[in-house]
């Protein structure tokens, strides 16, 4: 034994070489991407994860302006039709063509039963083919922020959903799964090597990717840990490059090792909802009528929650707290109207007596525990608050797995969300989280059901108007009659945080969108 | 787990020995007949062996009476505790987070500090150390009356019976015993997804229990196999007492001894498992947190320093369970003829 060792080490070292050369970026993140289906959950991870293998025909760039990806160029040939020029010469990873036809085929299934886009296709009439590589998009209406929408909108092989009976997207809120849930096949600069959900997925680089990436990184290794302790853990021995979210009571040791954390506001607001629609709710003390239809109860709600201490305690300063459903980056906020009722336990309370429930009442709360910053402290400091108006919360904190198929069953009474508006844009945050819900896809976030005509009617006006200052008037209108009618109750917008070791050259989005075609792994 | 695997051999073995004591071990054992028991009965306690073995054995003397406190401290935890952490309207946000009061910035208000939450540590130590020692507790009365009960058939009626109740046994130890709670935590957890706290309670404990009566089962079936053919059996059989009677009446008492001191360290194993499955997120609903959830969450904390979170729920654990295992040492000691 003793006589082969060196000559081992020797071997070991020879095959070892080349192997080391492949550049391999580790990646944690607190939850796991739900499936690798780029149509199955309108979720910021899922978009960003499946957006480094599946590719839309807008991009945006480092700045967030669109740019062209997989169309090189888009023209308005009529206020309702768009023609896009696709890219010539791409491949999808399977080697077949990239053509009108995946076109067409990809906004029938994001259309189609299962789809989470349905949002982003419901405004479109048609999409006809009109050459090889040439589509035109008909919308039903004048629909100005088409070109934003379709940055969210991945495009997918015919040939290959097809043979793999992959047409229907996966649907998480019913259990269906295809094999568009285990395997990819994109156009994007890495492909889909390994799919372990919830231990690790693996991704390699595309070598005939049509751009030319800037990124020299072979393969990424993405794993979900969601001890906040461990993953911080991980970064800090060098387990893992780069980390996502950063615990916030962390960033000050993170720091001090030596390790880059990037901060910066983010598009998501996080808010609570609350069940608007049934006659009773499902989780409650109160039988026979359900008090939040009652504009006061809701009001009520909204006072009780001190936010400037969330802010300062549970958030450590990291976050702004918020009385719009959308940040200042979003086109469309109002600087005047972001102004929440300040905190007022006692008139609070009063409220409460006035609307019938002087002792308070039981309601249950679901929230995610491993989904925004913080999610599980903000929900059981928002459930102390409103203990103190008497109205006793049952919370549930769960991890996203459970706790997004189960929400959006609307199996809920209250519940807490976070929104980004993928299209930068009011009225995505309208469309999909404040109007009411229907079967074209609209009010699709809207868990808790809150509807007002006079909003349905303005978002439906603003997703048509050309006009910006029309435009903005009618978003004005809608978000005053969303906060009078206290429809939501928005919290803050969180701080994004990235912790990445020295090494590592990223962008990052206020969308919190980790591309990893921009990437670079210095050699130490 | 493997420490209790000694602790078995040694109380089946205490039996034969036990024999000729069986009066007086009669003692120990809950005796339905005499309901309160007599002065004389007292007074021969305070005489006996057994009392003076305590006296004279200082470790035995501190562990009973941290144990005590523990219990004390978390059954009244309501009464005695300065807050109550699960009264969420008394909770002042602006308070997390705060360092033990010798420490800067520590309040007077808050002897062990305060959470992310703004919660008492030390009340919540208290409340927590009541979840814990109640599964811990009911847990270990579940698997002795699982385990007392099939060992005592598999030791009285012997045969096939017997070869099947042991062979159960072998298979169950042949599972690491945290595997099968979690398992069952695990499956039971995804049967009832919305389930209240009172099931969340009951999954745990017989997840813990499950395991654990095969330690008892093996000592009472030795036991019984021995007292079996003594002679006040043989009697009680000759004169056509009914076999489950005999069982009860006459075997059971005999061989509650070395159940007695199995039962106090299962205890502390039944606390850990139950910090163990808590700690997992398998265990009591975070809601009613115990010993475990606490660790867990304080974990999260350990990298911004803030040690108050995880150091003093561990050392309560650690306090708790190693007070009732040297407890139990002694017991066990006490009450081997042997060591006499």
């Amino acid at each position: 034994m003793k006589r082969i060792a060196p000559w081992l080490i020797a071997a070991a070292l020879a095959l070892a070489a080349p192997l080391s050369q492949a550049v391999t970026l580790r990646v944690s993140n607190q939850g796991d991407v739900q499936s690798m289906d780029p149509h199955s959950l309108n979720e910021s991870l899922q978009l960003s994860f499946t957006g480094n293998v599946y590719e839309s025909l807008i991009e945006r760039d480092k700045s967030m302006n669109l740019a062209p990806a997989l169309a090189t160029k888009w023209t308005q040939q009529s206020p309702t039709v768009w023609r896009f020029e696709l890219r010539p010469g791409v491949k999808f990873h399977d080697g077949t063509a990239f053509t009108a036809d995946d076109v067409v085929f990809t906004f029938k299934r994001a259309a189609g039963e299962g789809s989470d886009m349905k949002g982003y296709t419901n405004p479109i009439k048609e999409v006809r083919k009109v050459g090889d590589l040439a589509v035109e998009i008909e919308t039903t209406a004048p629909y100005p922020i088409l070109p934003d929408t379709l940055t969210t909108l991945a495009m997918m092989s015919k040939k290959w959903c097809e043979d793999n009976k992959a047409e229907r997207p996966v649907d998480r809120r019913k259990g269906i799964e295809n094999t568009a849930s285990f395997k990819a096949n994109g156009t994007g600069p890495f492909r889909l090597k390994e799919r372990q959900p919830s231990v690790r997925t693996v991704l390699v680089k595309n070598f005939n990717w049509w751009g030319k990436s800037e990124s020299n990184v072979d393969e990424i290794v993405f794993t979900p840990i969601g001890n906040d302790a461990t993953r911080v853990a991980a970064l800090l021995s060098g387990e893992t490059d780069v980390m996502e979210p950063v615990p916030l009571q962390d960033v000050e040791r993170i720091k001090s090792a030596g390790i880059n954390v990037l901060q910066g506001p983010e598009l998501r607001t996080i808010f609570l909802g609350m069940d608007q629609k049934r006659d009773e709710l499902q989780f409650s003390s109160v039988k026979g009528k359900n008090p939040f239809k009652d504009v006061r109860v809701r009001r009520a709600f909204y006072q009780a929650i001190d936010e400037e201490t969330i802010k300062a305690r549970v958030m450590r300063g990291a976050a702004l707290p918020t009385g719009l459903m959308v940040g200042s980056a979003v086109r469309g906020f109002q600087a005047d109207m972001n102004k929440r009722p300040p905190y007022d336990a006692e008139g609070a309370k009063k409220l409460l007596a006035d609307s019938g429930y002087p002792n308070g009442f039981e309601v249950g709360m679901n929230c995610p525990n491993d989904r925004y910053v913080n999610d599980n402290a903000i929900c059981q400091a928002v459930a102390a608050n409103l203990a103190r108006i008497g109205v006793k919360v049952n919370l549930m904190a769960e991890t996203k797995v459970s706790y997004f198929p189960k929400i959006l069953r609307r199996d809920t009474s209250f519940y807490l969300l976070g929104w980004t508006p993928s299209t930068v844009d009011s009225h995505d945050v309208l469309s999909a989280i404040i109007a009411t819900p229907n079967e074209k896809g609209q009010g699709q976030f809207n868990l808790g059901a809150y509807s007002n005509a006079k909003i349905d009617e303005l978002t439906l006006k603003i997703q048509s108007e050309t006009d910006q200052k029309k435009r903005n008037d009618m978003i004005r209108e809608a978000f005053k009659i969303h906060q009078d009618d206290v429809g939501h109750i928005p919290l803050h917008q969180q701080a994004l945080a990235w912790a990445a070791s020295k090494k590592v050259e990223l962008t990052q989005l206020p969308n919190n969108y980790m591309y990893f075609k921009w990437i670079t792994l210095k050699s130490k | 787990m493997d420490h209790v695997e000694v602790q078995v051999g040694d109380a089946a073995s205490l039996a034969p020995a036990g024999g000729n004591a069986a009066p007086e071990r009669r003692d120990l054992a809950p005796e339905p007949v005499a309901a309160t028991p007599s002065p004389g009965r007292w007074a021969r306690f305070l005489d006996g062996d057994f009392w003076h073995s305590f006296r004279s054995s200082p470790t035995a003397i501190v562990a009973a009476i941290v144990a005590l406190l523990c219990l004390v401290a978390a059954v009244f935890a309501n009464v005695i505790a300065p807050h109550n952490p699960f009264d969420l309207a008394t909770l002042e946000l602006s308070d997390s987070m705060l360092p033990p009061s010798w420490m800067q910035g520590g309040s007077a208000k808050y002897l062990l500090g305060t959470d992310e939450q703004g919660r008492d540590v030390l009340s919540a130590l208290m409340f927590g150390a009541r979840i814990s020692l109640f599964v811990g507790g009911a847990s270990v009365l579940l698997s002795l009356v699982i385990g007392v009960g099939l060992g005592l058939v598999s030791g009285y009626v012997g045969g096939r019976l017997d070869a099947l109740i042991m062979r159960v046994c072998d298979v169950m130890l042949s599972f690491p015993s945290i595997l099968i709670a979690l398992l069952f935590a695990g499956v039971g957890h995804a049967l009832f997804p919305n389930a209240n706290d009172l099931l969340a309670f009951g999954v745990v404990i017989v997840a813990i229990a499950l395991p654990g009566w095969v330690q008892y089962a093996r000592a009472v079936r030795g036991s019984t196999m021995v007292e079996r053919s003594k002679e006040y059996v043989q009697a009680a059989r000759v004169i056509g007492v009914a076999p489950l009677r005999i069982m009860l009446r006459h075997v059971l008492p005999n061989v509650m001894g070395p159940v007695l001191v199995l039962s106090t360290i299962q205890v502390a194993v039944a606390i850990l498992a139950e910090a163990t499955l808590s700690f997992l997120g398998v265990g009591v609903s975070p809601t009613s947190p115990s010993l475990g959830t606490f660790i867990n969450e304080g974990n999260k904390q350990l990298f911004s320093g803030a040690w108050w979170l995880v150091i003093f729920p561990g050392a309560t654990l650690v306090l708790i369970a190693l007070s009732i295992n040297l407890f139990g040492d002694w017991l066990r000691d006490a009450l081997n003829p042997r060591l006499r």
